[in-house]
């Protein structure tokens, strides 16, 4: 099995390293530890977007309907919210498990590594499991032997949010 | 009983003394669910969909009306149909796909049979197998029994008696035009399918209650107004109209179940975020402001770009012009319903007013917003609280019903939709005063 590494500038990075970086980051959205993941993002520039789940590919969410569309200002808020007790569809908070694989290393583009990856997260609450399928898109800034993000797009392979009803928790 | 309806008695409504009750068997019970879809959602006109979301010949959107799978179709011939989506046939969909342009034919997999996008039956393999007796001309794809396009407002009605649209309609005609008046309303692209765990009329209640948004949202107006330094507005009920006065009024029944919270609003719509659309589209804002007033003068300008706060087309279209949310939900069975979200927004928007509305949207609606996730849960738990009905029998729906309103929003707008609710379950027929006031 060969290791898939980026073209420069980033040619010395291995899918090891980006999958070290985003099972520690599944690790801390399961643990709920959630002022440690906000600052995984680019504090300037970063940002979370999640589509409707009949949005086509692409879709500007400037122009289009998504689910979430968070720059850094509103992922704060949305942070904040889900740590202040007041967001009543996570206090109690749900259990969740994200499970990531099929990591792959795509290119750049500018200063960032195109990562794709496929992922489950079960969401546990109220004696429902409730499974959320799809594929994380994420532009990664190598920095200081890691990296920040600088988009975090997750795409929901499900044809509608049921019976989840909500996507309250970060997916 | 009498009239063989379950319903009968479960609706306490003690005008005289301002106390107003709901059994709670009406969202558990499985026999008052079966006669809800016989008696309210077969006997109404429900909203379908906007033709912004097929607006082209050979564009069609297949989704679930009232439990039946139906075709938005937008025929060769420019006509817009409602067609039962089911081969005539032996029954298989014809149309599988959630949406889409450019169909020529809707085709049935199962044994080839054609229709047309105007839905008659074109071809089918091995014709001359059946005898001159059969009927391809009377075999084309059946629409629904009633159909009425209402400025690009696709509606259905699956009872072909049901009274016209405009009658059904009543006083709230006027009220969806004044949203629609904001522009040429479009559908964005991009739609909430999401679902609750709890009765359907759990989110009537929930979809125009002014009282819950202090406690269930606290965290939208604590944190992300704060963090976006926008104040609350007043929470004070707004005063009573004078004469003729156009000020806000607050709830107005609108005969026929449908009902509204804030008519006519004059705060500029939606009242709420005005101050979020002047931060991040300021300018622009005031040129489509401007534009409305080039269109209708300042008064009914005014009165358009206000809205009508959160309304409700009974039985299941809520209307939230704050928002631009267009909802609708059908339950599946007592405790569990499909939702059905859309931003309906003016194809005038410039894109940094349209990023914006959009912005607004987000914050506060759909599954994944600071709001809606919260009356999710709330709602799943009035419902596994209501594994208790037989102990604890009545939920209380009196708020406000002397015209006490001092202290903020009252429950009229809930008393109103029960009201039908209840005439239509057990009459059958419209009920005859929806609001508080003795006839």
């Amino acid at each position: 099995m060969t290791t898939a590494t980026a073209n420069a500038p980033h040619g010395t990075i291995t899918r090891a390293e980006v999958e070290d970086f985003l099972y520690a980051e599944a690790d801390l959205l399961d643990s709920w530890r959630l002022d440690e993941w906000i600052a995984l993002f680019d504090q300037e520039r970063g940002g979370y977007y999640m589509p409707t789940t009949d949005c086509p590919p692409g879709a500007d969410p400037g122009s289009a309907l998504y689910l979430i569309a968070d720059d850094m200002a509103k992922l704060r808020s949305r942070v904040e919210q889900l740590l202040s007790g007041l967001t009543w569809a996570e206090n109690p908070k749900s259990r969740t498990r994200h499970m990531v694989n099929n990591v792959r290393i795509l290119g750049a583009a500018g200063e960032a590594l195109l990562v794709q990856a496929n992922f489950v997260v079960y969401r546990m609450r109220f004696q429902n499991i409730d499974p959320y399928i799809g594929t994380y898109h994420y532009k990664l800034i190598p920095n200081n032997g890691t990296f920040k993000i600088l988009e975090r797009l997750v795409v929901l392979d499900l044809e509608a949010l049921r019976p989840h009803g909500k996507v309250s928790f970060i997916v | 009983m009498a009239d063989g309806s379950n319903a009968s008695g479960l609706i306490l409504d003690d005008r005289a003394d301002g106390i107003f009750r709901v059994h709670r068997s009406v969202f558990v019970d499985k026999e008052i669910f079966e006669q809800e879809r016989a008696r309210v959602f077969d006997k109404s006109w429900l909203f379908a969909g906007h033709v912004s979301e097929f607006p082209n010949p050979g564009d069609f959107v297949t989704r679930s009306v009232a439990g039946r799978p139906v075709i938005l179709a937008h025929g060769d011939d420019g006509q817009i149909r409602v067609l039962m989506n089911t081969c005539r046939h032996r029954g298989n969909l014809v149309c599988r796909e959630h949406k889409g342009s450019g169909a020529e034919f809707f085709r049935c997999f199962y044994h080839g049979w054609i229709y047309d996008t105007r839905g008659a039956l074109k071809g089918i393999p091995g014709e001359e197998a059946y005898s001159d007796a059969f009927d391809r001309d009377a075999l084309g794809l059946e629409p629904a029994p009633r159909m009425h396009n209402h400025r690009g407002c696709v509606f259905v009605s699956f009872d072909p008696e049901i009274e016209s649209f405009a009658r059904y309609m009543a006083d709230a005609l006027p009220v969806l035009d004044n949203t629609l008046d904001l522009g040429q309303m479009e559908f964005v692209q991009g739609q909430f399918k999401y679902s609750m765990r709890a009765n359907w009329k759990l989110l009537v209640e929930n979809s125009m209650d002014g009282y819950h948004a202090d406690h269930t949202h606290e965290r939208f107006f604590a944190h992300w107004m704060k963090s976006e330094g926008l104040a609350r507005g007043s929470r004070a009920a707004p005063p009573p109209p004078g004469p003729g006065s156009d000020a806000p009024r607050g709830t107005v029944p609108l005969r026929n179940g449908h009902v509204t919270t804030y008519y006519p609003s004059s705060q500029g719509r939606p009242a709420v975020n005005r101050s979020y659309l002047e931060k991040h589209a300021g300018e622009d804002l005031e040129k489509f402001n401007a534009g409305l007033v080039d269109r209708y003068g300042p008064d009914r300008a005014r009165k358009v770009a206000g809205g009508a706060g959160n309304y409700l087309i009974f039985p299941n279209l809520m209307i939230i012009d704050g928002w631009f949310v267009f909802r609708t939900f059908y339950p599946t069975s007592p405790d569990y319903m499909e939702i059905n979200g859309w931003a309906c927004m003016p194809k005038e928007d410039s894109p940094a007013l349209r990023r914006a509305r959009l912005d607004w949207y987000l914050a506060f609606q759909g599954p994944g917003g600071f709001a809606t996730p919260d009356d999710v849960e709330g709602l799943e738990g009035c419902q596994m609280g209501f594994a208790t009905h037989k102990e604890v029998e009545w939920s209380d729906i009196s708020r406000g019903m002397k015209g006490n309103l001092a202290g903020g929003p009252g429950e009229l707008q809930m008393r109103v939709f029960w009201r039908e609710w209840h005439a239509r379950m057990t009459s059958g027929q419209h009920a005859e005063n929806t609001g508080d006031q003795e006839a």
